[in-house]
């Protein structure tokens, strides 16, 4: 991916397999949440093909996609660095909202809906079981009716990743979210992963935590300036000297033991 | 005392500013145009520049005391008796048999439905559009064209009318689209102006600055509301003697029901999807893309549905005069149309009403109390002040703007009601959810 004069990206080719979690890491700038926001739409590619194979479906390519139907056929969910909740709506009304497609599906044409006929009654019920659960998994149902800014930041996050869950998809993409969580609640977001990766889908990681990183993936890339310096699992990363020195460090206090 | 020094500052400025534009007035005569002076004018609005300043830094000053709560809360609890109190007496109105009265009602109403179509615009989707009279003029001359060529009734045009306005819309959303706050602002401001000089030199079709004349009134069930109160009309049907105030009154009606369908279409379109989309993309357009919610799509529509019901107002606009140019139909309307929405507070019905109410009734009040106090006095100062206040409108907007953004940033009725809940629904404070950034 290339911006102007600057490589962010430079030949990086990778495999993130179905079911698992894989982890993407590496130093600040190493373009990683470009390699995201390439995944996810936001950005182009110069060169290059992201190929999203579907159990059922067939591939997708996801690089000549619209932003929007990544999310909404390919089944691609994405979360940000810096928290995008709709922080005027309330918990319900986030969760809700990430069903829209569903939801005006069973509207017809919105005219049915607005004199009350049609299957969007029971699209709204089934749409409100969906968000109850998701409620449940990240226990926010007693805040469910407040705004969604007034939550603390550990809620937020979490509320996020609850919100991208909530368009069933088949790949979540998460860009740090375990930044600025303390220990507990890291290890209650390393559990929220795992659920989700049992509950089918698969995850892929941008992660600075090595806490997180080390105990929950099961497939870790290593990038340093645009450039892939490592793949393997979590046991051969810690063990690789290039990442040890390029990223890890050496007898860094906060090198995590297995 | 810097709170007199800085009063007295604003007072040069003011002295400067006001010197020339209410000091100096120029009357045309018999040897063309004559200056003359006016001191005591100027030397009344610099004098209240002086004490309004004063008041603003005492308020300012003022200790706060813990005592405000108790009232804000009553206020805030009686405000859930403001809608059915205003719905009555909207209903009652005619009954007052004023025909001022009635007059004044059917303009607050078609601002007020104004208000409601751009809300869904800029309120809902947070889109800032500057060039809502376009909608207004399309809806007023297709219905004015439709009716006069083709001698089709106000009720067969009217849905044609909102469609025209709705297809206008949608095609000033295609190129817009990419485009945020305020280049959208400026955009939109040039179609509208766009919209008003097409009227006026496309004269083969719109008959360019003379206008539209004989523009016909709706019927009720097919009965006309003429004065020789033969069969077919409303006076003859009902055997009574027909007089002008009863076609007033059917107008009235008329604009306070397609008001309140607009309100009920916001309303019931805030619980859909839809609604929430256009919300979430107030909020944040990254979020909603990447939720799969077709951003482009939810934009249109928000346009479209808006410009629908400003094409219903133009259409009982040409309708209520008769006759339509594109004197009407100038940018002043859309601004008087956007600080509607933005003073009542954006999202929110009621304070989009209540601000129509107070900018347009309260003008028009003003104008009378002036001209009231002017024959009480026996005083021309006065009467001279009421007859000018035409002039000084815009002066006064933006004086009552700038107090409101100063008392409540956020207008009439800030804050937003979640549409749905789990258990209760809880307003939301106002600094919380986003303006819209276009």
């Amino acid at each position: 991916m290339r911006f102007g004069g600057l490589k962010a990206v430079d030949d990086l080719s990778f495999q993130a397999r179905a079911g698992d979690i894989t982890a993407v890491i590496g130093p600040n700038g190493a373009g990683k949440t470009t390699v995201f926001n390439c995944i996810t739409g936001f950005y182009r590619p110069s060169s290059g093909t992201i190929a999203l194979t579907h159990a059922d479906s067939g591939v997708f390519s996801l690089e000549r996609m619209q932003g929007h139907r990544i999310a909404a056929t390919a089944k691609v969910a994405r979360t940000f660095q810096n928290i995008r909740l709709f922080a005027g709506m309330t918990v319900l009304e986030n969760l809700l909202v990430a069903q829209h497609n569903t939801l005006m599906a069973a509207t017809g044409f919105g005219v049915l809906a607005i004199l009350g006929l049609g299957r969007y009654r029971a699209a709204e019920a089934a749409g409100m079981e969906k968000a109850r659960f998701w409620l449940d998994a990240i226990g926010l149902t007693a805040r469910a009716d407040d705004p969604a800014g007034a939550l603390p930041y550990g809620a937020q996050r979490r509320l996020e990743i609850a919100r991208a869950m909530c368009i069933d998809p088949v790949l979540l993409c998460l860009d740090e979210p375990a930044a600025g969580l303390n220990p507990r609640e890291s290890e209650e977001l390393n559990q929220l992963l795992l659920r989700i990766r049992d509950g089918g889908c698969s995850l892929l990681l941008i992660e600075h935590d090595m806490g997180v990183v080390m105990r929950i993936s099961d497939h870790i890339v290593v990038l340093d300036h645009g450039k892939k310096i490592s793949d393997g699992t979590p046991a051969e990363i810690r063990a690789d000297p290039a990442v040890i020195a390029a990223y890890l460090g050496e007898g860094d206090e906060d090198e995590v033991p297995a | 005392m810097t709170a007199l020094r800085d009063a007295f500052l604003s007072a040069v400025v003011a002295l400067g500013l006001f010197g020339p534009m209410v000091g100096l007035v120029t009357t045309s005569g018999d040897g063309g145009l004559s200056l003359h002076a006016r001191p005591i004018a100027t030397a009344v609005v610099v004098g209240l520049v002086f004490v309004g300043r004063l008041l603003i830094l005492s308020w300012r000053g003022r200790p706060r005391r813990a005592t405000n709560r108790p009232i804000a809360e009553r206020l805030v609890r009686s405000g859930k008796y403001i809608t059915p109190l205003l719905l009555i007496a909207a209903v009652a109105l005619p009954f007052s048999g004023s025909r001022y009265y009635i007059d004044l009602g059917t303009l607050v109403l078609t601002y007020i439905m104004l208000g409601w179509g751009l809300n869904i615009v800029v309120g809902l989707a947070g889109l800032l559009d500057l060039g809502y009279v376009a909608f207004y003029a399309v809806g007023a001359y297709s219905y004015a064209l439709l009716a006069t060529t083709f001698g089709l009734g106000f009720w067969t045009c009217l849905p044609m009318a909102g469609i025209l306005a709705a297809l206008w819309g949608v095609m000033l959303g295609f190129p817009v689209l990419r485009l945020r706050g305020d280049y959208l602002a400026i955009v939109t401001l040039a179609f509208g102006e766009i919209i008003r000089i097409v009227l006026i030199n496309w004269t083969s079709l719109t008959n360019g600055p003379n206008g539209i004349t004989g523009i016909p009134r709706p019927t009720l069930f097919g009965l006309a509301f003429s004065m020789d109160g033969g069969p077919g009309t409303f006076g003859g049907f009902f055997d009574i003697e027909p007089e002008v105030i009863q076609r007033i009154i059917f107008l009235y009606y008329v604009i306070l029901g397609l008001a309140l369908l607009t309100n009920w279409v916001s309303l019931r379109l805030r619980r859909m999807p839809l609604g929430r989309a256009w919300e979430a993309l107030r909020e944040d357009e990254v979020a909603c893309r990447s939720l799969g919610i077709n951003v482009r799509n939810t934009k249109l529509t928000a346009f479209g549905i808006g410009a629908m019901f400003g094409g219903f107002a133009g259409a009982f606009f040409a309708t209520r005069q008769a006759f339509i140019s594109p004197e009407s139909f100038t940018f002043i309307e859309s601004a008087t149309v956007l600080a509607i929405v933005v003073l009542g507070g954006l999202g929110s019905q009621l304070g989009v009403a209540l601000a129509a109410i107070v900018m347009v009734g309260g003008l028009e009040a003003l104008r009378d109390l002036l001209s009231v106090l002017g024959d009480q006095m026996h005083s021309p100062v006065f009467a001279g002040i009421a007859s000018e206040l035409p002039l000084y409108r815009m002066l006064i907007f933006g004086l009552a703007l700038v107090v409101m953004m100063v008392l409540r940033p956020r207008g009439l009725v800030s804050g937003r009601t979640p549409t749905v809940a789990l258990t209760k629904v809880k307003a939301i404070a106002p600094d919380l959810v986003a303006q819209g950034r276009g």
